[in-house]
């Protein structure tokens, strides 16, 4: 057994008394009021998020923002109010396939917005393209689902692994950095990111010295650091999030490597650990497709409405929700609130352009956004956005048959 | 690898092969001597952690918050003993398990609860927190070397708990026939409660001292409970020196697993358990 699985053995046991009662409020429904009620009736929402366990609160970010978005449109999208149906998906790939039969078959639900985890994301994926549902992804990242599995009825709001560090490569050669180590977990999601940094590098014409991979979620960092000090190479690029993400900065700095060899990381390196680091993160530059500071009149004012709201900061996620609802209700509106017309649904989101907080977006062929990556910088506890790392960059969707 | 590299690396396994013996030291009593197989014990560890980081904000100071966790994670041990592991020793390891892995989602819930699913950190103590240069641009952390003392310290000091004072013989005579040294006039009772106290306070220290190296977050508990069953394991169920021979293999393993098979990383520990357990079923150091 590896500790990987032990942590989700861990999860599905504290979830699942969450899970039962969940489930128990979509039994109560009988089966005669789904059918009864028509395009005049509410549009039927299912929501599939992690609510228990290490992501239980990019679950809840995400919720709110939908649900902020859907208060700004007066609570209807296309003239129609939502009831939404909730399942617990306990971030357990084993149940993703269950849990959405649960919300498409028995709770008929029309469009299902989900998820964090990408192993779950892959169990909706295989029962959305069979029953076609319309399907919003509000964060998973797996390459896959814009890529060699995307279909005409998923969209996503949030990313694919590959965007957020492919606009590193460049980046690293504007610094005069031509050689670089890469390190992260052997997992998905670090596979797929340093597959867009690798992408961006050589194209830019860095060199990778060395890919290094730790089997997740291992936090031993000692004996690479040692390798990477031996290698010497211009910069080290990284992938690790949450807990993980706070040891390897702490490490780094301890080792006496942070201000000789300059750390740069994708995605989530410094969310939400900034507080716990300290220091040790301090200087150290990210890409992302949004940062808390972003100075727009529309962050500023969503940042506003949000902590308002729900008496908490926005983050990436809460965004990545409210514009799951956003592409939800540009749909709905253009169709005038009938959801049944599907290919008229697919055809309207397609085509939005997205005035988000994070900036304007649109949809690519594969459903994914084309969207400004970020350059941050820690300073003090904060991301701060110094710039644009990379204007309207889409995913090459390697696989997809629509793009 | 030049060989001085090669050295770094012998002192990074050192150093881990410790930390896990810091972690695992508290199950060999528990899982070796008592016999209780204690899935939560990586929730101890996670206790300790997370009452280093509370204390260390509320006295400012980690040394006095260790010393204070200390106190309180052997309070908590006799009162979990008394509440539930008394009703253990006579059972299945069935019941054990189902227990222990009760008591783990009991303990996440309440991290949850009081501490939220922040990743939070711990400050290095001041006169720990300089590093020592090695190359022109590597250098090691002080406090991890003092990990690596106490831990050396700890392993005598088990050593010499248990083999060389009466209360150690007391606990090898429970162990090895409870009836016959309860009839011998040795309060069993007692003496479990002291040493199951003993065993979490082992895994909350180590939680403790970890935690400035490792931060504080949530699941932590789950990520060490595997490793340290392997390490007794492979140690030989029971035996001090077992465990601090095979965290040290283990920590070796790991280090020169990730540099020189970086794609197999992940399975070196466990190959290396199979192995031993193939040529020594009952680990290395088997005592009764």
């Amino acid at each position: 057994m590896t500790n990987y699985k032990r942590r989700d053995f861990l999860k599905n046991g504290a979830a699942l008394a969450a899970l039962s009662g969940a489930s128990a409020a979509g039994v109560l429904l009988p089966a005669t009021l789904a059918q009864a009620q028509s395009a005049a009736g509410k549009i039927r929402v299912g929501l599939m998020l992690p609510y228990t366990g290490t992501f239980a609160q990019l679950g809840v970010a995400i919720e709110n923002g939908f649900r902020l978005a859907l208060a700004e449109h007066g609570g209807k999208f296309g003239g129609r109010e939502l009831e939404f149906f909730k399942v617990d998906d306990e971030s357990d790939p084993a149940k993703a396939t269950e849990n959405a039969n649960k919300l498409i078959q028995r709770d008929k639900v029309e469009v299902l917005v989900g998820t964090v985890h990408s192993g779950v994301e892959m169990g909706i994926l295989k029962v959305v393209r069979e029953s076609g549902t319309l399907h919003i992804i509000p964060n998973a990242g797996a390459d896959a689902a814009t890529g060699g599995l995307c279909a005409p009825n998923v969209f996503r709001t949030s990313f694919t692994n590959w965007q957020p560090s492919y606009p590193l490569g460049d980046l690293l050669i504007k610094r005069g950095h031509k050689s670089a180590v890469y390190l992260t977990w052997k997992y998905g999601a670090g596979e797929e990111s340093l597959g867009g940094f690798r992408d961006g590098y050589s194209k830019a014409g860095g060199k990778i010295l060395k890919e290094m991979f730790l089997p997740f979620p291992n936090v031993e960092f000692q004996a690479l650091l040692t390798e990477i000090a031996a290698l010497k190479p211009d910069a080290v690029v990284c992938f690790f999030a949450g807990g993980g993400a706070a040891k390897f900065l702490r490490d780094y700095a301890a080792a006496g490597l942070k201000g000789k060899i300059p750390l740069y990381g994708s995605g989530f390196l410094t969310d939400g650990i900034l507080e716990a680091v300290g220091d040790a993160a301090e200087g150290i530059e990210t890409t992302l497709h949004y940062g808390d500071g972003i100075d727009t009149k529309r962050n500023n004012a969503f940042r506003l409405a949000y902590a308002k709201t729900f008496k908490l900061q926005p983050d990436v996620y809460a965004v990545q929700g409210y514009d799951a609802g956003l592409l939800l209700t540009a749909g709905l509106d253009a169709m005038k609130g009938d959801i049944a017309n599907k290919a008229g649904m697919i055809k309207a989101m397609e085509n939005v352009k997205i005035d988000s907080p994070r900036g304007p977006w649109t949809m690519s062929k594969a459903h994914n956004p084309i969207q400004d990556i970020y350059l941050r910088k820690v300073v003090g506890k904060e991301n701060k956005v110094m710039g644009v790392a990379h204007k309207a960059l889409a995913d090459p969707a390697r696989g997809c048959k629509m793009a | 690898m030049d060989f001085y590299s090669f050295l770094i690396q012998l002192l990074n396994g050192l150093q881990y092969g410790l930390l896990l013996f810091l972690v695992a030291s508290g199950l060999t009593l528990v899982f070796g001597i008592m016999g209780i197989i204690n899935l939560a014990h990586g929730s101890f560890y996670m206790v300790g952690a997370y009452l280093a980081f509370s204390l260390a904000a509320l006295t400012g100071n980690l040394l006095t918050a260790v010393l204070l966790g200390v106190t309180l994670s052997v309070l908590l041990g006799m009162l979990l003993e008394w509440l539930f592991y008394r009703h253990l020793y006579a059972r299945d390891h069935l019941y054990q398990v189902l227990m222990t892995y009760g008591l783990i989602l009991v303990f996440e819930e309440l991290r949850s609860i009081l501490w939220g699913d922040d990743v939070h950190g711990v400050a290095v103590p001041v006169f720990l927190s300089g590093s020592i240069p090695l190359t022109d641009n590597l250098s090691y952390p002080v406090y991890r070397l003092a990990i690596s003392g106490i831990c050396l310290l700890l392993a005598g000091g088990l050593y010499w708990l248990i083999r060389k004072t009466r209360l150690g013989m007391m606990i090898r005579a429970g162990a090895a026939n409870r009836e016959m040294a309860q009839a011998l006039g040795i309060n069993i009772e007692w003496l479990y409660t002291v040493v199951f106290a003993l065993g979490l306070t082992l895994a909350a220290f180590a939680g403790m001292i970890a935690a400035p190296v490792s931060s504080v977050y949530p699941n932590m508990g789950g990520e060490v409970i595997i490793i340290s069953f392997v390490v007794v394991v492979i140690g030989g169920i029971g035996s001090v020196w077992g465990a601090l021979l095979a965290a040290i293999l283990i920590g070796m393993s790991d280090t020169f697993g990730k540099v020189l098979l970086p794609e197999y990383a992940g399975m070196t520990t466990y190959l290396l358990m199979a192995l031993v357990l193939l040529w020594r079923p009952e680990g290395l150091f088997r005592r009764t």
